[in-house]
């Protein structure tokens, strides 16, 4: 597998890894928190932090879409199906978020919702197509990696005058997100960050240059093959080491400062940023949110059907929000394991397999064991 | 989030705005629409069904550089 | 055979199966005859009766059943009436026995073509020739459109444990070694690939095969040196192994590089988002074995059409958590957790 299996390969790790160790100072404690689920997984998934010094430290990040959505928007999604009948289409990442009474998305099918899994917005085009006497909505989420994908169904259901498409906006914008971990009043324990791979090949990296300046944290765009996650680990080891705090580019391959301008541009033709929105973990974020424009409310689900507002409340206990700011580990929580399990997840980190604590309990809590 | 792949392009179809596009042996079909300049044996990230974008190969062949330099500085 | 006494013959080139061939009257007496009986033909199944009497050696005797339920009814390199006779054949010649006969119970949705179900029927009746084991009784439902999905088929096979042979989930100890009879993945990305949404142009096909004949060799190998087999189906390699250790009460460790793996089923994992030690197998043996028993079982088992890519994946050891542990090609080690729920394709 070209471009995949080169950056997973054993040998460079060890070669990588004997040079982190000579790279890190002994009597420092590097803190990076890697923002992208991807991160998380591809850390956990291969073993990522036995090849690292004992004093790097990841810190699992909000950077999985799955885990930020709230639990009421889920709510209204099921409502979707239950009241109005339409045909709920979503990624298969959705299916197993808990929503408000232990229910789900899985379980709303087993109760005769007509709730599909896609792969892709182009599935859901064709359903529309297929069924025109039935609404068909898509439950969209994802960060401005997925957004393009939604704007494109877009403005193919308006070219082709779909009228029983629209689309539950929750796309999620990952500057603010990280403006928001860094604003948070109490002080913030990370020295570095791992930059998104793809979210940056949409955006490219120049939207961290403000970050990295005004913060003075580093910035390092990572890949998310293993080799990418250790190479930009020892960048950003390097950069703390002679105090810069700068954007680098590690995903070279696939990320350029200005990004993709064809992708941006046809998500600014569709979509307007939501004055707020609520993160589940981190609370409302000004302007960390997409919805459809005006001139396309024709495919907004929120202005088709009546979508109350939904408070759900979060688990007593529960650490996610000190998780994803990094002031705590998924092992500090005294939920994790006891009753919050990826069975039965309580928090926004153990929803998904990116989550973080999703991650530490079936990949990595095999260290507090021995 | 974001699992992206990269595939290579086997087949344009210029008339759907659609390439086959494959890993190894693998073959899915992909939109081109967030793509421009692209062409049979380029690769691209796929993701969601969409091309997201063009790999470099030589930035990609950089990146690998950086990983063997890493030992050199390190082996004698 | 006497005369029939049907009006015409079964129309297996368009025909549907209604409610009628479920009712118990002529309609069903003639599917029996001309579909089932005709490709299942054999003496305890020409007894007619409601039951199949034989006589058996004496000995210990295993019975196992499984339903099958699978959309596609046809996928690449199988379909449900093999799979239905591998399945059974599969679980009780885990046991290390041999298996002798088959029950079948079909469940059929009014309006599955009779064609397709007379080619379930005759895949099932290739499959209980080439494994050698009859079937004998059986049973016919049909309910109404929508009410199934075209064809269920449940089948129950006893075998005959050999002597010295004592094998069983619980019995895994540190310093065991864990082998595996060829690559994984297959079956499940075989399906995937089936599915209407995802067009794999690629040749992946279902591992779907008998493992007796397998087995007897390795038992007559090593009879007293095999203590746990199972054939990891639903939940893929890694469910199995978490059963074992479980119901051992042991830990494994496993290397990821030495299991083994088709490049396109790899490649596959890769765009779904899946792993492939959750996919699911209908061809392949996890066996756990004494070590000093390792090389024997791995050449005998490398003689076997269906053992040519076996590899020792891996050796038990102690863990009050009774965790399965990898360590992976990269270097690193993980743990492989119990699945969560069926592993659905992820984008995130």
């Amino acid at each position: 597998m070209k471009y995949i299996s080169e950056f997973r390969r054993q040998d460079l790790a060890k070669l990588l890894a004997q040079t982190i160790a000579q790279t890190v100072d002994p009597k420092h404690h590097y803190r990076l928190m890697e923002f992208c689920g991807g991160h998380t997984h591809a850390i956990f998934r291969y073993g990522v932090q036995d090849l690292m010094p004992s004093n790097v430290e990841f810190i699992h990040g909000p950077g999985c879409p799955v885990c930020v959505l709230p639990i009421g928007r889920i709510d209204n999604a099921i409502q979707l199906v239950e009241r109005h009948d339409v045909i709920l289409c979503t990624y298969a990442d959705l299916m197993r978020v808990p929503a408000t009474g232990r229910t789900n998305l899985l379980k709303a099918k087993a109760a005769g919702g007509d709730i599909r899994m896609v792969y892709s917005t182009q599935d859901v085009l064709k359903i529309a197509r297929d069924n025109p006497h039935r609404q068909v909505v898509f439950f969209a989420i994802g960060f401005e990696t997925t957004t393009p994908a939604s704007a494109v169904a877009i403005k193919v259901a308006q070219a082709e005058g779909l009228t029983n498409f629209s689309v539950f906006c929750n796309h999620v914008l990952t500057p603010s997100a990280m403006q928001a971990i860094l604003d948070a009043p109490e002080p913030v324990a990370i020295d570095a960050f791992l930059g998104p791979s793809h979210v940056s090949s949409v955006i490219g990296s120049k939207p961290y240059e403000t970050f990295a300046d005004h913060y003075a944290k580093p910035i390092v765009i990572a890949g998310f093959e293993p080799l990418d996650v250790m190479q930009s680990a020892l960048m950003l080891i390097r950069q703390i080491n002679e105090g810069r705090h700068e954007v680098e580019n590690e995903y070279s391959r696939a990320v350029t400062r200005d990004g993709n301008l064809k992708a941006q541009g046809l998500v600014n033709e569709v979509f307007e940023r939501r004055p707020q929105f609520e993160w589940r973990g981190l609370g409302l974020i000004p302007n960390s949110a997409l919805k459809l424009k005006a001139e396309y409310a024709a495919f907004d689900a929120e202005r088709r059907f009546e979508m109350p507002a939904i408070q759900a409340s979060e688990v007593k206990g529960c650490e996610c929000p000190a998780i994803l700011r990094g002031a705590k580990k998924p092992k500090d929580c005294k939920l994790l394991g006891t009753v919050c399990t990826p069975e039965n997840p309580m928090g926004s980190c153990m929803v998904s397999s990116e989550g973080a604590c999703a991650a530490y309990w079936s990949y990595g809590r095999l260290r507090e064991n021995n | 989030m974001c699992l992206a792949l990269p595939a290579q392009i086997q087949i344009i179809h210029a008339d759907t705005g659609m390439a086959t596009v494959s890993v190894d042996n693998i073959k899915v079909e992909v939109s081109l629409a967030l793509v421009d300049d692209v062409q049979v044996g380029d690769y691209v990230l796929v993701h969601v069904g969409y091309a997201l974008n063009k790999i470099n190969e030589d930035e990609a062949i950089k990146t690998l550089a950086l990983f063997a330099e890493a030992g050199l500085t390190t082996t004698p | 055979m006497s005369m029939k006494p049907y009006t015409s013959k079964l129309d297996l080139s368009t025909g549907n199966v209604d409610l009628s061939h479920g009712g118990g009257g002529r309609a069903m007496a003639q599917l029996i005859d001309e579909l089932f009986i005709k490709h299942f033909d054999n003496d305890l199944l020409r007894q007619g009766n409601d039951q199949a009497m034989f006589t058996t050696k004496a000995g210990r005797l295993v019975i196992s059943t499984d339903g099958h339920v699978i959309s596609p009814l046809f996928f690449p390199g199988g379909d449900i009436g093999s799979l239905a006779v591998y399945g059974t054949v599969n679980d009780v010649a885990m046991s290390g026995a041999k298996p002798l006969y088959l029950a079948a119970g079909f469940i059929l949705e009014e309006g599955l073509p009779l064609a397709d179900l007379e080619r379930i029927v005759i895949s099932m009746a290739t499959a209980s020739h080439t494994t050698g084991t009859p079937i004998v009784t059986g049973d016919t439902k049909v309910v109404e459109r929508g009410k199934g999905d075209g064809v269920f088929i449940t089948t129950t096979g006893i075998g005959l444990v050999p002597e010295r042979v004592n094998i069983s989930s619980n019995r895994a100890r540190p310093g065991y070694s864990i082998l595996i009879n060829g690559s994984i993945g297959d079956h499940g990305i075989a399906i995937m690939a089936g599915r209407e949404n995802l067009q794999f142009g690629t040749s992946i096909v279902s591992d779907s095969a008998a493992l007796n004949t397998l087995v007897e060799v390795m038992v007559a190998a090593a009879p007293a040196d095999i203590y746990c087999l199972r054939d990891p189906t639903r939940g893929g390699l890694a469910t199995t192994l978490n059963e074992l250790a479980q119901q051992s009460g042991v830990g494994m460790l496993i290397d990821e590089a030495s299991i083994p793996m088709k490049p396109e089923v790899k490649a596959a994992c890769e765009i779904l988002g899946l792993d492939p030690l959750y996919v699911a197998n209908e061809g392949k043996l996890v066996c756990i074995c004494s070590a000093s028993a390792t090389d024997r079982l791995l050449a005998i088992m490398r003689q076997h059409p269906l053992g040519q890519d076996a590899m020792k994946i891996g050796v038990v050891i102690e863990d009050k958590h009774r965790l399965v542990q990898m360590t992976t090609a990269f270097g690193g080690r993980r743990i492989v957790d119990w699945p969560v729920g069926e592993q659905l394709p992820r984008i995130c």
